[in-house]
């Protein structure tokens, strides 16, 4: 029984820490902690500097320049980023679609796609969604029929993440009708500029553009873009969820907030005092660190038993839930920890180049739209209530 | 990083695992639960003889020194039997006051005998007004010619009914919630002027409240230094603390047993009921607060025995809070997903429901803890 770091580990913590005090532009760091929207070229920067230091890809094989980390190397990275406000990498190309080409594709697909995605020149977004195929997405219906050399794609896309920003879409199509629904489907690689292909935005509730429709109307692939079998998609899609699944806690990310939350509470006051001394409101704060700080262990728990050569299974979609209950509860008290000025909503004060008065405290105006945007957690990656099906079925046998 | 135990925490382990299979069926439990004693005496010299009494020990008492993580391999597999012996009593809190506090004649003539299991400790740290909080203790011990004169009340001492030595806090000094003044006395339950009113508990043991009415002790039954004992008492109720939360972790690990096996099995409307997700999700979340409540003993047991500090008192605040809403949530889900049977006494489940709920009741419940952790929060 040892919670701690070894030597090499602790070296490692050094190095990244060094890393990020010299390399981590200011004002990327300054929006993440201060929940403000970053844009396409933000993430551009950021993952050109991540790229050049070699540790953009840490779910890759070195041989296609990725970096082999422990699953522990992992964890100090994903703390460390958390506490320093890096930006999360917008997962679609780097750790979900670059796994199932390294697994299943061919040796052209990797050639042609894993250095772009490296390099940032293609950003890839996810067509898994549709609108009558969420947490059962095995009943999705956008068509595939094969036509000589290509595929004829028709249907529509939903909930597709910065869909706007992306070149590349990887989607699961309905390639055979005769069959189970979960054995007709396939996993094509498609270039958003191919005519055909329209994105319409869809505005979530906080005001945001993060979510896009994408609709396909007789769009021409071609066959080379097929990854590994036809009507063998769902087998490459599972392989990829349990990529999603893994470090959708985000016990870093529920860390910054915690502190982020205690920082404003110790500012904003109530009966002439702190509101992180208020008797009701500390313990709402208290009650949630603990829960962040048991999820954390059980975290470390799942780490080491992968370090050891486990196999992180049902356990993440338990930790999944419980992670982002947390999270979304962090965010709630943060919203309260406003007061009324949880009402304005100014979507000036969001940018961090504002330099006008604030109308509270500085870091107040994101904090609604931040909890209602948070909403989603318990939402993707597999709803929460999809997680305890899986651990029900998993692990305990029902 | 290693969560796993080493091969001789694992041996422990498994050597209180196979006595508690072995000896501990539920109906010899219920049995032990009605006797005088409350527990069986047999299987507490058989503790004793395979060494397990002494574990926290040192060497020269016969012990190995164990620390949270040996302290936590026992008391997990105990919960799992819902064993009914004073292990927690004697050997974490009363071995662990005399062992911090007391003089080396002390030690000898209490610790040894506790080490061996032939001597059986309790403690009487609380008073009816004091609601978890050790510091809140109005019992007086007065000076006299030949030692001190105690009364006062003592609440809810587990294990007090078949002790063979008590110890119990009374002030010397301050006022009734002062953290000086505090004081620490080994006594006699035989003494003159102690009374105790014994009866069982909800969840199957024995305690007594004890008054103690001109008990006059002499200046060898002070244990430690005088006024001084709010400390030792802090660090001590934090061992048993973690503790009481690897206990209750080996309660929880069967209570969710039986609720699964209980879906399987329990047919309603042509289907085993666990085909019903409404109840699937359910127990998900028992054993979703099962690894929470085992992430936080872990932690626990991790600072048992370190240093007293902020963060030793945040980690054990927070473990006995998560422990106490986790027992809570296991033992009402449970009772529930079982239906009419887990609300009869003939079934073990609702024993385990029973002390879950007792847990909680000891050494501060999961509100009393809230608080505390709250009062502790940093800014940053």
């Amino acid at each position: 029984m040892n919670m701690n770091y070894t030597a090499e580990e602790l070296a490692f913590r050094d190095e990244v820490r060094a890393f990020l005090d010299e390399k981590l532009p200011a004002d990327i760091a300054a929006k993440v902690k201060g929940f403000r929207r970053l844009s396409k070229e933000d993430h551009q920067r950021w993952q050109k500097i991540l790229c050049k230091q070699g540790w953009y890809a840490t779910h890759w094989p070195e041989e296609y320049g990725g970096v082999n980390w422990t699953p522990v190397q992992k964890h100090i990275w994903d703390e460390e980023s958390s506490r320093y406000g890096v930006p999360r990498s917008i997962p679609f190309g780097v750790n979900m679609v670059a796994p199932v080409i390294i697994r299943f594709g061919n040796e052209e697909q990797k050639q042609r796609y894993l250095p772009r995605i490296l390099s940032g020149e293609d950003w890839w977004c996810q067509g898994y969604s549709e609108p009558g195929a969420g947490s059962d997405l095995a009943s999705l219906k956008t068509r595939a029929v094969r036509d000589g050399d290509h595929y004829i794609v028709n249907g529509q896309k939903t909930w597709t993440t910065l869909g706007q920003h992306a070149n590349m879409i990887f989607c699961l199509v309905r390639t055979n009708t005769e069959v189970k629904k979960q054995e007709g489907i396939s996993f094509l690689l498609i270039d958003m500029n191919t005519p055909g292909i329209s994105v319409r935005p869809i505005i979530t509730l906080d005001g945001e553009h993060e979510v896009n429709e994408v609709f396909f109307q007789d769009v021409k692939v071609p066959v080379a873009n097929l990854v590994g079998e036809e009507d063998k998609g769902w087998t490459y899609a599972k392989f990829l969820l349990t990529y999603e699944r893994t470090g959708l806690a985000g016990i870093g990310m529920s860390k910054a907030a915690l502190s982020h939350l205690k920082q404003l509470a110790s500012r904003r006051m109530k009966n002439g005092k702190p509101l992180i001394e208020d008797p009701s409101f500390s313990q709402r704060i208290a009650r949630v660190e603990i829960d962040l700080t048991a999820a954390a262990i059980s975290n470390l728990r799942i780490i080491a038993s992968v370090e050891g050569g486990g196999v992180p299974g049902a356990e993440s979609s338990m930790l999944k839930v419980k992670g982002t209950e947390i999270r979304q509860a962090i965010n709630d008290l943060a919203r309260r920890a406003i007061g009324p000025y949880a009402l304005p909503f100014l979507e000036e004060e969001m940018d961090l180049d504002y330099d006008g008065e604030f109308l509270s405290d500085k870091d107040a105006a994101p904090l609604s739209a931040q909890y209602f945007n948070n909403r989603k957690l318990s939402i993707f990656g597999g709803s929460n209530e999809i997680q305890k099906n899986i651990v029900s079925k998993m692990i305990l046998g029902l | 990083m290693d969560f796993q135990l080493n091969e001789e925490q694992q041996m422990l382990q498994d050597t209180v695992a196979r006595l508690v299979r072995g000896e501990y069926s539920f109906e010899k439990r219920l049995a032990f639960s009605e006797t005088d004693l409350g527990f069986s005496a047999d299987f507490w010299k058989q503790l004793s003889e395979l060494g397990l009494t002494a574990v926290p020990f040192s060497e020269e008492l016969g012990g190995f020194g164990g620390g949270g993580v040996e302290v936590q391999s026992v008391m997990t597999e105990l919960g799992r039997g819902l064993c009914l012996e004073p292990y927690l009593q004697s050997i974490i809190l009363g071995g662990g006051l005399i062992g911090q506090a007391g003089n080396d004649s002390q030690k000898e003539n209490w610790l040894t005998g506790i080490a061996s299991g032939e001597l059986k400790a309790a403690v009487g740290l609380q008073e009816p007004q004091s609601f978890y909080d050790l510091n809140n203790i109005e019992t007086r011990a007065e000076k006299n010619g030949e030692g001190y004169v105690l009364n006062g009340r003592k609440a809810v001492v587990i294990g007090g009914h078949c002790a063979d030595v008590i110890v119990i806090s009374a002030r010397t000094s301050g006022d009734s919630r002062d953290t000086n003044g505090i004081t620490l006395f080994a006594l006699s339950p035989e003494t003159a002027g102690i009374e105790r009113r014994t009866y069982p508990t909800i969840d199957g043991a024995k305690g007594c409240d004890i008054t103690l009415n001109k008990v006059q002790v002499s200046a060898d039954a002070l244990l430690g230094e005088e006024g001084k004992a709010a400390g030792v008492i802090e660090f001590q109720a934090g061992r048993a603390i973690a503790a009481l939360c690897a206990e209750a972790v080996g309660v929880m690990e069967i209570a969710n047993e039986l609720t699964l096996e209980y879906l399987k099995q329990r047919k309603q409307f042509g289907v085993p009921i666990g085909k019903f997700q409404v109840l699937q999700h359910r127990m998900v979340d028992m054993m979703s607060e099962l690894e929470q409540a085992r992430s936080m003993a872990i932690l626990a047991a991790s600072v048992a025995d370190g240093e007293q500090n902020d963060e030793r008192r945040r980690v054990l605040a927070g473990a006995k809070n998560v422990i106490g809403r986790a027992g809570q949530f296991i033992s009402e889900s449970g009772i529930q997903m079982h239906g009419g049977i887990g609300m009869t006494w003939e079934y073990n489940f609702a024993h385990y429901a029973k002390r879950l709920i007792g847990i909680n009741h000891q050494l501060g419940d999961d509100d009393f803890h809230l608080e505390r952790y709250a009062n502790l929060l940093q800014a940053s």
